[in-house]
């Protein structure tokens, strides 16, 4: 019986032959990634080992990833003070993988890892963060999981009764497109299959569309497979794979890659003509309320954000560059700009991306999770509408409930900073 | 016999519940006090302690959707709320199990804020509407973990095995 590309990973994790959907399992894990919220996990590991008598180790620190990103600088005394419990922690244990708040290899997690080399193809990644489901872009099985959750992991290096999760293929043909980009794939595919569609399954994603998708636009899709409810999304690895790795991510040596069987069972299959794919844009207040960008254009917006692990990356700021380049942001909007990583801001800094889009009237911020999530910087005014290419629409998610999050791509959102409105980027702003 | 003090619909997200702007509150004797701090009525009810224990919550489809957020369900255990959705996003779910809050799948549940509830393991009977769900069991390797007490028990047990 032929299996899927994570039935292998599993299977390869737990020293087993073989393993199918629906079998329990407890795999090995490789790496292990937190943010802020270690500072949780890392008091929830302190109670399991609570009368035990035994010293709390975590199991292998080289395989632990902490990278702070949710709320860097500090936003408040409270954060300042949970992140130097983190950092005290991680010298204790000499966790290896540590990004703190630097401008030279700081950044948001799910772009450190990739760009460190810290995944590989057929890893088994966990973090405790939903948007763990990006590292699969690599060709690893890579899922979000909650802190008492990692906690165990730091314990046993494994995680406890997994299901092993059936899979969805999306396979996808034609070109795009220029200004259709990989983003507005994973739009399309969540607003045809729905914020559930996929809910406790693995999206593996085929076809000739895909190969000749980046590292950085896979990251993009796999990143919001877990906004179609996905367990994990995955792009087998292949030449751009082993290229990334060594060429971006400095891995030297051979890299191995697992191919899923070609008897395979599948739970469902679904085909997509990229050709025929228009930019898409998920409107307030879900990630499936897609539609096509023609549906939208005219209304008006008071806040583009360009950023985030689904879109902060160097061909996303370098698209918004482009179209920004020697023009200006409308008068009634504001424009943040801010890199998925310290290394990718330095690189935009240098290739002058940068400089366009702050002569253009963006505001260029540190790299981090910015205003994505609500906390920290860039809150919206009661009323207010946002453009912007991060993953979620929630309604509150950018900080106030009173406010309308839409989402697009680079070149969407920035077509739209010139005009002020939603702007198709193949009719030029 | 308990009473649905909350309805709500589909796709709630862990932002609804537990707004990201009280993230760096993490300590689940903390969190309460942010529980779904946008719906403000709700939230006044459950600071000043108007809601019984084993109260229900109860919701659509895909409750719990998004961020993996652990506070937003250390929140609802805090105060000790019993949850039933038609379905439940992954990582919330998981995540209640290894709290050990109460999270029921009930398919085609029915029933308004007010309305009295008999739950079982196998069905939820709304007294006031007098009609019967199905409860949808939960795995047994989950099930494995709330009979431990949640995962911080459970983990401590099996790392007592191993080291042995
Ligand atoms: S950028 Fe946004 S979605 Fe990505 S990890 Fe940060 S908060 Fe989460």
């Amino acid at each position: 019986m032929g299996m899927t590309l994570v039935e292998k990973i599993l299977a390869r994790a737990t020293g087993q032959p073989a393993v199918k959907a629906g079998d329990v399992v407890e795999p090995h894990v490789d790496l292990a990634m937190s943010h802020e919220n270690a500072a949780l996990v890392l008091n929830q590991f302190q109670e399991i080992y609570q009368g035990t008598g035994l010293e709390a180790r975590v199991w292998d620190p080289d395989r632990i990833a902490i990278i702070f990103d949710h709320r860097v600088p500090a936003e408040s005394s409270k954060t300042a003070t949970n992140q130097k419990k983190v950092r005290d922690f991680v010298s204790k244990q000499g966790i290896g993988k540590f990004h703190d708040i630097r401008g030279d290899e700081g950044g948001i997690c799910h772009q450190i890892l990739p760009e460190n080399g810290y995944v590989r193809p057929g890893a088994v990644v966990v973090g405790t963060d939903s948007h763990t489901t990006s590292h699969g872009a690599l060709g690893a099985f890579a899922f979000g999981i909650g802190a008492t959750e990692m906690a165990s992991v730091w314990a046993l290096g494994r995680v406890l009764n997994v299901e092993v999760p059936g899979t969805i293929k999306v396979e996808v043909h034609g070109d795009f497109h220029p200004y259709v980009l990989p983003k507005d794939l994973i739009l399309y595919l969540i607003g045809k299959i729905s914020a559930q569609g996929a809910n406790f399954k693995v999206i593996e994603f085929h076809g000739p569309a895909i190969k000749k998708i980046s590292t950085s636009g896979r990251l993009t899709i796999c990143n919001m497979s877990v906004e179609a409810g996905a367990t994990a999304g995955i792009v087998p690895g292949d030449a751009e794979t082993v290229r990334y790795l060594n060429d971006d991510a400095g891995v030297k040596g051979r890299i191995e890659i697992l191919q899923p069987d070609a008897e395979a069972i599948y739970d469902r299959v679904i085909q997509i003509d990229a050709s025929a794919m228009d930019p898409q844009v998920a409107c307030p207040h879900t990630v499936d309320n897609v539609k096509p960008v023609q549906e939208v254009v005219g209304k008006q917006v008071n806040q583009i954000v360009i950023g985030s692990c689904t879109n902060g990356r160097l061909d996303d700021i370098r698209i918004a560059a482009q179209i920004l380049e020697g023009k200006k942001v409308a008068r009634n909007v504001r424009m943040l700009v801010f890199p998925a990583s310290a290394r990718i801001y330095r690189q935009a800094l240098q290739d002058g991306y940068l400089l366009s889009l702050m002569n253009a009237g963006a505001v260029v911020m540190n790299s981090g999770c910015g205003p994505c999530l609500g906390v920290h910087q860039g809150a919206l005014a009661d009323g207010d509408v946002a453009l912007a290419t991060t993953n979620r629409n929630f309604k509150g998610r950018m900080g106030n409930p009173a406010a309308e999050v839409f989402l697009c791509s680079p070149a969407v959102a920035a077509a739209s900073a010139l005009t002020g409105k939603i702007t198709d980027p193949r009719k030029g702003a | 016999m308990t009473k649905v003090v909350l309805k709500l619909g589909d796709d709630v997200s862990t932002d609804i519940i537990y707004p990201g702007r009280f993230m760096a509150t993490v300590l689940p004797t903390e969190t309460p006090q942010y529980i779904f701090a946008d719906l403000v009525d709700f939230n006044r009810r459950v600071k000043n302690q108007d809601i019984a224990p084993q109260s229900v919550i109860v919701a659509g489809n895909n409750f719990g959707c998004g961020s993996s957020r652990e506070q937003a369900a250390s929140c609802l255990k805090g105060p000790d709320f019993i949850v039933i959705a038609r379905d439940f996003a992954r990582i919330f779910l998981q995540n209640s199990i290894n709290l050990g809050l109460n999270t029921i799948i009930c398919p085609d549940i029915e029933a308004d804020e007010g309305d009295e509830l008999k739950i079982s393991a196998t069905q939820v009977l709304n007294l006031t509407s007098g009609k019967n769900f199905k409860v949808v069991p939960l795995p047994q390797a989950r099930q494995a973990i709330i009979d431990a007490g949640g995962l911080i028990p459970y983990t401590r047990q099996r790392l007592l095995q191993t080291k042995k």
